[in-house]
């Protein structure tokens, strides 16, 4: 075995992306990204309701609001989540990474101060640190990018995160199964979400894959459409069916259900049919951090 | 639909003229709870030191600073940002507030279930909705953080807030049987075949 290097890598140092994560995490808790204000816009103008038309104006007055006076849009600073994507050459220390971002989360929670959302699953115990086992939580992904690393940060609020439901259906289910558990996920989920959301639909894969394909899929831009012509297919159906059920901005009526439904897929066993939903609520936040030879740059 | 102004603490009176659809901005004072205070509080024997009779509360977890208490901040804590929280989590705890603590009005979002409209009936007693998330504009309604009890439990402790012009808020249920959210229930579970029809999945 060899060993090979090359000159032409990019190197991000444990202390920038300490920097990043502390900034983004404040961040992506305070500034709304532009796609889900046009969202708001674009409800608010079809919007037949009149309750829901108020509703969904103090929504935006609070944007405004938190902007003007650099507070947080929702108190809930949520499960601190990082998607991390390697592009190629990039020489990184994996666990160097790991831990620079659990430390910027941690002095993000103390320095601001934000209030830590996290605690010990069976003792309750809050260490005020927005950290714990297996939180921060870290999504690794490898892109084809040249020499570029980018940080996004999702602060995931408990609202709509418990509105989050996966079942293991089969074949003889069939899509009419998938349509009929997404519908009545969203009824159930009901007000409670803090709609209008993004209700994001995994289909397929693995029972943990699947869930987590939900995630990306409540968590992905507006306006971006699936990859998958069935999956962007049934984004379109799904998204009209939620919003037809009337449970509108809050849950106290209206036409304002979802902002959209997106879905991911993945391929599965040939014996199962997994369904996942997972929830984004109104306030859909998220940062990000690009490092590129060029610099920094900080945006959604 | 009637906009109404209560000054906390207030009367049984008070909240029997307030109907479902109603708005309601509130003054002078607001008590923050949570899940930890209410399972402190009434599974675990806890009491408060603070008079709850005739008040709000309101489901909420702040973001707060700590500072050292001053005669100006005897709490010893500044707010950052306070905001509401999924009410239905704390369902069970409404009729024990209200009759143990004497607590009339209990503010949320997404609602409450049907134990509550009970309680809120049976003992003159309502649900104010604040839209959820909407925590920047939230804050500016509160003028302090007067007083904590359980400060062991922060963020979940209960708070009690100096407030001016809170709201306006949404009367979610009221004193009488009625609720916005029974109702848009009732809708939606009307609408649910024609949905999955359309969908091809009835």
């Amino acid at each position: 075995m060899s060993v090979i290097s090359t000159p032409e890598k990019l190197r991000v140092t444990p202390d920038a992306i300490e920097e990043a994560a502390k900034l983004l995490y404040i961040r992506a808790l305070k500034i709304l990204p532009d796609d889900i204000k046009q969202g708001f816009f674009r409800l608010d103008a079809s919007e037949t309701d009149g309750l829901a038309r108020s509703v969904l104006a103090t929504m935006i007055e609070n944007i405004e609001v938190a902007e003007r006076t650099e507070n947080l849009l929702c108190q809930d600073t949520g499960i601190p989540i990082f998607n991390v994507q390697i592009g190629r050459d990039v020489e990184l220390d994996g666990w160097a990474l790991k831990q620079a971002i659990a430390r910027g989360t941690e002095r993000a929670t103390r320095e601001h101060p934000l209030r830590s959302s996290v605690v010990h699953p069976i003792t309750r115990i809050n260490a005020h640190s927005s950290c714990g086992a297996h939180v921060p939580v870290i999504n690794i992904d490898f892109v084809e990018t040249p020499r570029t690393l980018r940080l996004e940060m999702i602060p995931k609020g408990s609202g709509s995160e418990n509105g989050s439901f996966l079942q293991m259906l089969i074949p003889a289910d069939g899509l009419s199964g998938v349509k009929r558990f997404v519908v009545d996920a969203a009824i159930k989920a009901g007000g409670k979400v803090c709609p209008p959301t993004i209700l994001g639909v995994g289909v397929g894969g693995t029972s943990d894959l699947c869930m987590h394909l939900a995630k990306v899929a409540a968590t992905r831009p507006l306006g971006t459409v699936c990859d998958d012509v069935e999956g962007a297919k049934l984004e379109v159906e799904l998204s009209e069916a939620v919003n037809a059920l009337g449970i509108g901005p809050q849950g106290l009526g209206g036409d304002s259900t979802a902002f959209a439904v997106h879905v991911e897929i993945a391929a599965t066993h040939i014996t199962m049919n997994p369904v996942a939903v997972n929830v984004q609520c109104h306030s859909a936040r998220r940062a990000s951090a690009t490092f590129t030879p060029e610099g920094v740059v900080i945006g959604f | 639909m009637a906009h109404h102004t209560l000054h906390m603490p207030c009367t049984e009176a008070d909240i029997r003229k307030l109907r479902a659809g109603d708005t309601v901005t509130l003054q002078d004072t607001l008590f923050g709870i949570r899940d930890a205070t209410q399972i402190h509080m009434f599974d675990r024997g806890r009491r408060t030191r603070f008079d709850l009779n005739g008040h709000a509360v309101i489901h909420t977890a702040p973001n707060v600073r700590k500072v050292d208490p001053s005669n100006t901040n005897q709490a010893g804590y500044e707010a950052v940002c306070i905001g509401t929280t999924t009410s239905d989590r704390m369902e069970r705890f409404t009729r024990p507030l209200m009759e143990r603590e004497g607590v009339r009005i209990i503010i949320g979002k997404g609602g409450l279930r049907d134990d509550s409209a009970r309680a809120f009936q049976e003992l003159g007693g309502c649900y104010l909705a604040v839209i959820g998330g909407a925590a920047a504009l939230e804050t500016t309604w509160i003028t302090a953080i007067e007083d904590v009890d359980m400060d062991d439990l922060n963020p979940e402790s209960l708070w009690r807030f100096a407030i001016r012009d809170f709201g306006p808020l949404i009367v979610g249920m009221d004193s009488h049987g009625g609720s916005l959210y029974r109702d848009v229930q009732a809708s939606v579970e009307s609408r649910r075949a024609a949905v999955l029809a359309k969908l091809g999945a009835a």
